[in-house]
């Protein structure tokens, strides 16, 4: 996790708040550090983490995990961490025929399939065991990312439809969080994606988006971090909190400053 | 002309060992395991395969693209286990010539070929790859070889050096030499002997396509099922994926997958705009993706992007791969008389660069890049008319 994101979202792993969901959303740049720093921040919260990392390997996000500070292999060995790779199981269930329904069992669908093989998959991993093992705090779903499923065929209805039945069991009843992200296409015109998007702005507690600088590339600021803060159950009359701040990705954190102040320009 | 001073700094790097993955899950994505001090041998077995070197940011085991000047761009090389997208210019001119230095560089590396195409028969493709430049000493061995063999006595003693005598003599194989990334001469063809000393597959979709489908359908073009059945057969059987622990040399297979995506695969995505296999290309780059994830191989794929009518789809390609470069040739367009842009045939927009275990990516700082094609040369250089 970055510490200066901590401080800016003003949480600490020891007194988050629960029953959230979080969007990360990134625009014209990439916004995977978030999904790290959620994915190491919830680690060493001592919670029961499920992660459906769609689009890269597992050894991707250990080794950046080992950078900031935590050891996925050690927390999935000692069953804090289920970890559902969906490159190696999308060659799972493409090339055999499975018994029982696999998580992403929408691959072998000709139509738009649903996500219900993959909420069980959810469920079944953060259901809480009451065998008096060690207790983790609180569960947290964390999926990297819900774009990939809408460019597999899937349709935004479907996604929202899965997002809200994961709110309902891990929010709702486990008192968890969920932490999602999703492309945001920009000018392109992909309405899919606009209606996911937009459906999961309105449900989130917390949105944080990445975006690429107007002005095009520079070496020394990689983007903008746009943060949101938002009560959806209350009623609008209370004026949602936001926040922008610049940022540069360094090897092993990412410093965050106002607009303007990078250190390379003053 | 050889280019062999600028090649001579990375062909120290690529004598370091990559650590093996010793578990059952073979991902390329090993951090290069603890140099081995010479006579070490508690260490894990460490293998070196020709042809590849490991990443000096993170220890990522990486292939050449077959052009120094590209790798330069994209960090040092190709990582394996990762997808290379060419969107290719108007033409495909640039494309298929950035494919063949692909392939080409397979060759001379003694890597494992896999060329799938629906247009061209990889055999025909196979021919028509530029001849590599190697050390000109290199080719005269190569040639008193050949010679050698030929001459009836071949236990000549050796007069001077009679310990040498004792090793075994040099077979009949091509140079595979063992720098990183070569030029090649597109005026010349490969020498034939380097095509037939190679391994390679070659899929054809005309010669695939049977009459009866008894695959269940799953919206994926049959094109596509066949090819991504038969490079899942590849890698199981020649152990790419670790399979087959006897091997006794790793290799890295080469893919290279040409106009996917154009009508000759099936395919409707650039001929309508919402077609019924409107999420084929994308659920296939998916797939094809976890199998490289999961073997010791990288892919190249033209892909005509500039045809594809729904530019969705175009960014869901985008985000479904590592590499995206965008070739866009002058040729046929008002640029190709600007007196602006003599000096180039075109331009190369690196459109994507992953972040591959790490936070930061090798972004250049320069982002208006112009080739030029010369004969022995494909340079890539900054467009001196953006500054």
């Amino acid at each position: 996790m970055f510490p200066e994101l901590n401080n800016l979202l003003n949480t600490t792993p020891d007194k988050a708040e629960q029953g959230t969901l979080t969007l990360l959303c990134d625009s014209k740049t990439d916004g995977s550090f978030l999904v790290h720093h959620f994915l190491s921040f919830y680690l060493k919260a001592n919670c029961k983490v499920c992660f459906v990392a769609l689009i890269q390997s597992f050894s991707h996000y250990n080794i950046v995990g080992q950078k900031l500070g935590v050891n996925l292999t050690m927390a999935r060995e000692r069953g804090q961490l289920v970890f559902l790779e969906g490159l190696k199981s999308a060659v799972d269930v493409f090339f055999r025929a499975q018994e029982k329904p696999h998580p992403l069992q929408f691959l072998r669908e000709a139509n738009a399939g649903n996500l219900k093989p993959l909420f069980e998959f959810v469920r079944e991993a953060l259901k809480p065991v009451d065998s008096g093992e060690a207790g983790w705090t609180y569960p947290v779903l964390l999926v990297d990312d819900l774009s990939v499923l809408l460019s597999l065929g899937l349709g935004a209805v479907a996604v929202l439809d899965f997002i809200h039945y994961c709110r309902v069991t891990v929010c709702w009843e486990l008192k968890g969080n969920i932490v999602v992200l999703v492309h945001d296409s920009g000018d392109v015109e992909d309405e899919e994606n606009d209606i996911l998007l937009n459906g999961l702005s309105h449900q989130s507690h917390l949105i944080l988006r990445a975006e690429g600088l107007a002005t095009g590339f520079c070496r020394d600021v990689h983007g903008q971090l746009r943060i949101l803060w938002r009560r959806p159950s209350q009623s609008t009359s209370q004026r949602d909190q936001s926040l922008t701040y610049q940022y540069k990705i360094q090897d092993r954190s990412v410093s965050f400053f106002a607009k303007g102040m990078s250190p390379a320009v003053l | 002309m050889a280019a062999v001073a600028t090649c001579g700094g990375d062909a120290g790097s690529v004598g370091s060992a990559v650590a093996t993955a010793s578990k059952s899950n073979v991902t390329s994505f090993q951090r290069r395991g603890p140099r081995a001090s010479g006579t070490n041998d508690s260490s894990p077995r460490l293998v070196s395969i020709t042809g590849t070197r490991p990443s000096v940011r993170n220890g990522q085991l990486l292939v050449s693209t077959g052009l120094p000047a590209l790798d330069q761009l994209l960090g040092g090389g190709l990582a394996v286990g990762t997808v290379l997208l060419i969107e290719e210019d108007k033409y495909n001119i640039y494309s298929s010539l950035l494919f063949k230095y692909f392939l080409a560089e397979g060759i001379v590396s003694g890597h494992t070929l896999l060329v799938a195409s629906a247009n061209e028969d990889p055999a025909n493709i196979l021919q028509e790859l530029p001849a590599p430049l190697l050390d000109d000493n290199c080719k005269k061995e190569f040639d008193e070889d050949v010679y050698n063999h030929k001459t009836p006595e071949s236990n000549i003693k050796m007069k001077i050096a009679w310990r040498y005598q004792l090793l075994p003599k040099m077979e009949i194989r091509p140079v595979s030499s063992s720098r990183f990334g070569h030029y090649y001469d597109t005026s010349k063809r490969i020498p034939q002997e380097l095509i037939e000393a190679s391994k390679w597959h070659g899929f054809f979709l005309p010669e695939k396509i049977s009459s009866t489908l008894k695959v269940e359908p799953c919206s994926l073009t049959y094109g596509y099922i066949k090819l991504l059945q038969f490079i899942q057969n590849i890698i199981y059987e020649e152990g790419f994926d670790g399979s087959n622990p006897q091997k006794k040399q790793k290799n890295i297979l080469r893919i290279g997958i040409q106009n996917l995506g154009s009508p000759l695969w099936g395919d409707d995505i650039c001929c309508t705009e919402n077609g019924d296999s409107s999420h084929s290309l994308t659920k296939f780059l998916y797939v094809l993706r976890g199998l490289l994830r999961t073997s010791l191989s990288a892919c190249i794929i033209t892909m005509p992007t500039h045809l594809i009518q729904n530019k969705a789809v175009i960014a869901h390609v985008t985000n479904l791969s590592d590499i995206v470069v965008g070739l866009e040739s002058f040729i046929g367009s008002e640029r190709e008389t600007n007196p602006l842009y003599k000096d180039y045939h075109g331009l190369i927009h690196i459109r994507q660069i992953p972040r591959l275990n790490n936070l930061v990516c090798d972004e250049s700082d320069v982002k208006d890049l112009g080739f030029k094609l010369k004969r022995k040369l494909f340079t890539i250089e900054v467009d001196s008319t953006s500054l």
